[in-house]
């Protein structure tokens, strides 16, 4: 459907804007933890996920050790398997080197941009155009955090912290909807997840509780018999 | 090489070989149906998770700050179907207009 086509290009374009903005962000507080220009652009581009790579300079900004701070990472790193696992059938890459490329794009926004998609051909779309849409803006949106760290006033702050939460929110609100399969579970589980995290942020270190909260996913019951393929 | 380059080299390795992992397991583990369950559902659980973290958090403390207001107007305006690129001008603009009030 050329409608369908259109409308995913376009989330996908405004999707890399909206990340270029966090980009922004995380550029700056890795400038703030101490790490140079190279090493926040390395993370960029090699690491690419937003909620590791801020795992890691918020670890090492607050003094924590380097294992402390791998740790984190890849502990945030472990729901990018989990979302690998979802796509393997819905991307199945062909050759070692479409695999590889599509590996690097698998982040939440790929993810739920082609999981959001109303078939497999468009889902496909969704995923390589929003996730080359975001690793262009998430890249060079870091080096202007990293580059302009200081020039960035408060309320640039403030809005851009507003910015995440709503863009999360953005992502998680068709599950919810009526006419999306299972929304009154899903509904239940979302609940149970934001509950678990809030619970959870005085006590464990910061990330961890996004990890634990995915555990809210066994309110989702057993798995209903009467499925038809 | 220092130890901060270290962990930056290390950790970005490690988290592009989970995702690489993800794409590679044999499809015969994802058609488990309790495999399928988990993975439909644990996007709302960790979506959600981070929505509230990112709304109401700053590092171990919970915080109430223009963060809320940005949620609550980008909600308004999912519930009135605006794209995705105006939810986020309009919480980022509410974010920045509490921080301008209140300061």
């Amino acid at each position: 459907m050329p409608d369908d086509r259109s409308r995913t290009l376009r989330d996908s374009m405004g999707l890399g804007l909206a990340v270029g903005l966090y980009g922004v962000a995380f550029g700056a507080s890795a400038d703030a933890a101490g790490l140079d220009a190279w090493q926040a652009m390395v993370l960029s581009a090699l690491m690419f996920s937003g909620a590791s790579q801020f795992a890691l300079v918020g670890v090492v900004g607050a003094g924590g050790g380097a294992a402390a701070a791998v740790g984190s990472a890849l502990l945030l790193g472990t729901r990018n398997t989990v979302y690998g696992v979802r796509m393997a059938p819905l991307l199945a890459p062909r050759g070692l080197l479409r695999r590889a490329g599509a590996a690097q794009l698998v982040i939440d926004e790929t993810t739920a941009m082609a999981v959001a998609a109303p078939d497999r051909e468009t889902g496909r779309l969704a995923f390589w155009a929003t996730g080359l849409s975001i690793y262009l803006g998430w890249n060079v949106m870091t080096l202007v955090g990293v580059l302009g760290a200081s020039g960035l006033g408060g309320t640039a702050e403030a809005a851009l912290d507003s910015v995440v939460p709503a863009a999360f929110l953005a992502l998680l609100w068709p599950r919810l909807r009526r006419g999306f399969g299972e929304h009154g579970v899903q509904r239940r589980v979302a609940l149970g997840g934001a509950v678990v995290a809030l619970a959870l942020t005085p006590v464990v270190p910061a990330g961890v509780q996004v990890i634990v909260a995915a555990g809210a996913v066994a309110l989702a019951g057993r798995p209903r018999r009467e499925v038809v393929a | 090489m220092s130890e901060l380059w270290i962990a930056v080299v290390a950790a970005s390795v490690g988290c592009y070989l989970l995702k690489l992992a993800g794409l590679s397991v044999p499809a015969s583990w994802v058609e488990q149906p309790w495999v399928a369950r988990v993975v439909d559902f644990v996007p709302a659980a960790l979506l959600a998770a981070l929505v509230a973290v990112q709304t109401l958090s700053s590092g171990n403390d919970l915080v109430v700050d223009g963060r809320v207001v940005g949620l609550g107007v980008a909600a308004v305006a999912l519930a009135l179907r605006a794209p995705f690129i105006v939810v986020i001008l309009l919480a980022g603009i509410a974010g920045a207009l509490v921080h301008v009030v209140g300061s």
